[in-house]
């Protein structure tokens, strides 16, 4: 079975975000940018399932500018077999990325597609589901723990108030959450096996989609900053404060 | 046209993110209708039927819905779509899982966590964590529309509402339920709560949460937990409060033991009334805090369930 696995670049996790003056969005300028941590730990996922013989091949995707080849090269250093570069400049919604990668599940014909549960940039938590509803299959969104089993995958997913877990029908679209794995680092001499492996680029257009996005962002701006309050010297103090309030 | 919500309940009654859904919706189309889809949910529709603004419910009981799954969710809401123009979930697990399928099918972009409605075609969302806010803009298309159910009150219970029951959709028979692990609680829904006390690190183990426990059931609060608590094995993983765990806006947020990491903050920064209790004098937390205590909590804290006793 041949896993894909779909990859976007992002700011680094780390990284304090500043939007920029014009207000039109986030300054990307000279900004560390990263593998986005769910996807990573989409990879770690896929890398595991064929370490376990669950697995034959781990192909990883990305959308996006020539840069993103640095977040293949990741997945590839972690255990990918190899990687594909759909290359666009700009900013793409995520049901476009949706229909980008059914084209790419047309052409590779993986059993499994593991994605992060969302992107850490835009926070959208939308494409393994559109996916899904793309190619008409069954998903597996939030998950704590994969078990492939015989036809199918069982999925133990981060609900509210718990965990619920899905038995859906191959092929089938995972999406993770934090708790799924802890990816692991990358040695040296597996950053540089990743080097020669191939990655096959393509554009947008090799698959007849229009990415122009439909929404319109009009503006983007920082949050209303909260201000500092007092300091109050003891518990008791405290809650004499919070009953002048009322809220206790 | 109309708006159509998606009923966040657990088949026995409504959940109070589908009374701050409909206050988003109602902003957006009117008349709202509601889908109360499950199993055993007639309850659910009646309190559904209640909320002001709306005026029908569309009851879909069948045990194909008990578990909520994706699949046959989003084939029910699609076979009633062409009679609205807004198609709205809260942002719970559930309308997460559930909508971008919708919104794939019907070939239009969802837009994810409203926190605002300008007008009915322009909103409000966060990116980056809520470290930055997003206006956007959607003309010209159906609009499907998840909301961050802490940004908007809820709405009264004093409507009177139709409730019609609906045939179930095909069933895509994709997947199946298996079983789910639910904790049991006493104390209120995170998400829902007026007050909702965190624990973080500083607590230093599980048995040192019933020093929280014990707050909570005093001031009738939900607990809540920072990642690295999380992690630590302290507190179950659906406590946890943050960008990547729950999004809390309560009237009283307390944070102890609580650096205030920027993944914490953006899970609570909009509480109306932020208090920290931190022995570290420079911790962020106090940056954002209205009432900052900087002390032992294992001091404080018996100090504050002390002072709460007292009338």
């Amino acid at each position: 079975m041949k896993v894909l696995v779909p990859v976007k670049r992002v700011i680094d996790f780390n990284v304090a975000v500043r939007v920029k003056a014009d207000r039109t969005g986030v300054d990307l300028a000279n900004v560390k940018m990263s593998i986005n941590p769910f996807d990573e730990i989409a990879v770690e996922e896929a890398v595991r399932l064929k370490e376990k013989g669950k697995a034959t091949e781990v192909v990883a995707v990305s959308i996006g500018p020539q840069g993103a080849t640095e977040t293949l090269r990741t997945a590839l250093a972690m255990g990918a077999d190899r990687a594909i570069l759909v290359k666009h400049e700009g900013e793409l919604e995520p049901l476009t990325v949706a229909k980008i990668l059914r084209g790419v599940c047309t052409e590779e014909q993986p059993g499994l597609v593991i994605l992060g549960k969302q992107a850490i940039d835009d926070d959208c938590n939308q494409t393994g589901q559109m996916l899904a509803a793309l190619l008409g299959w069954p998903q597996g969104t939030f998950a704590a723990k994969v078990e492939m089993e015989d036809g199918t995958v069982a999925v133990t997913r981060e609900v509210d108030g718990g965990l619920q877990t899905v038995s859906l029908t191959l092929p089938a679209i995972v999406t993770t959450d934090l708790r799924l794995n802890e990816p692991r680092y990358a040695s040296l001499p597996n950053i540089m096996k990743a080097r020669k492996k191939p990655i096959l680029e393509k554009t947008v257009a090799d698959f007849g989609i229009d990415p122009t996005p439909r929404l319109k962002v009009l503006e983007v701006r920082e949050p209303e900053k909260r201000r500092a309050g007092a300091k109050v010297a003891s518990a008791a103090e405290l809650v004499a404060k919070l009953r002048e309030r009322s809220v206790i | 046209m109309a708006a159509l919500v998606l009923a966040e309940h657990n088949n026995l009654a409504l959940d109070e993110a589908t009374a701050k859904t409909v206050s988003a919706a109602a902003q957006i189309s009117t008349p709202v209708h509601v889908l109360v889809a499950g199993s055993r949910c007639k309850n659910a529709a009646e309190q559904a039927s209640m909320l002001v603004f709306v005026e029908k419910v569309l009851l879909c009981d069948d045990p194909v819905y008990a578990n909520f799954l994706a699949e046959p969710m989003a084939e029910l809401l699609l076979s009633r779509a062409g009679d609205y123009d807004a198609i709205l979930a809260p942002a719970t697990a559930n309308g997460k899982n559930i909508l971008p399928r919708v919104a794939a099918k019907l070939d239009v972009p969802q837009i994810s966590e409203i926190l605002a409605v300008e007008s009915p075609s322009v909103f409000r969302r966060p990116i980056y964590a809520g470290n930055a806010i997003q206006t956007i803009e959607a003309k010209g298309f159906k609009k499907v529309i998840t909301v961050r159910v802490a940004a908007f009150p809820a709405v009264a219970q004093n409507g009177n509402g139709a409730i019609e029951a609906i045939a179930a959709a095909a069933n895509p028979g994709l997947s199946r339920f298996v079983g789910e692990n639910l904790t049991r609680s006493e104390r209120p829904e995170l998400t829902g709560a007026k007050i909702v006390i965190s624990g973080g690190r500083g607590l230093q183990s599980k048995e040192n949460f019933a020093l929280i426990d014990r707050i909570a059931d005093r001031l009738g609060a939900a607990v809540g937990a920072s990642r690295a608590a999380v992690d630590a094995g302290f507190v179950p993983n659906d406590q946890q409060v943050g960008q990547t765990g729950k999004i809390v806006a309560p009237e009283l947020y307390i944070a102890v033991g609580i650096s205030g990491a920027i993944q914490h903050l953006a899970g609570m920064k909009d509480s109306k009334i932020i208090v920290a209790i931190n022995k570290d004098e420079g911790a962020p937390i106090f940056g954002v805090a209205d009432y900052g205590l900087v002390a032992d909590l294992f001091e404080a804290l018996p100090e504050f369930e002390r002072a709460l006793d007292q009338k």
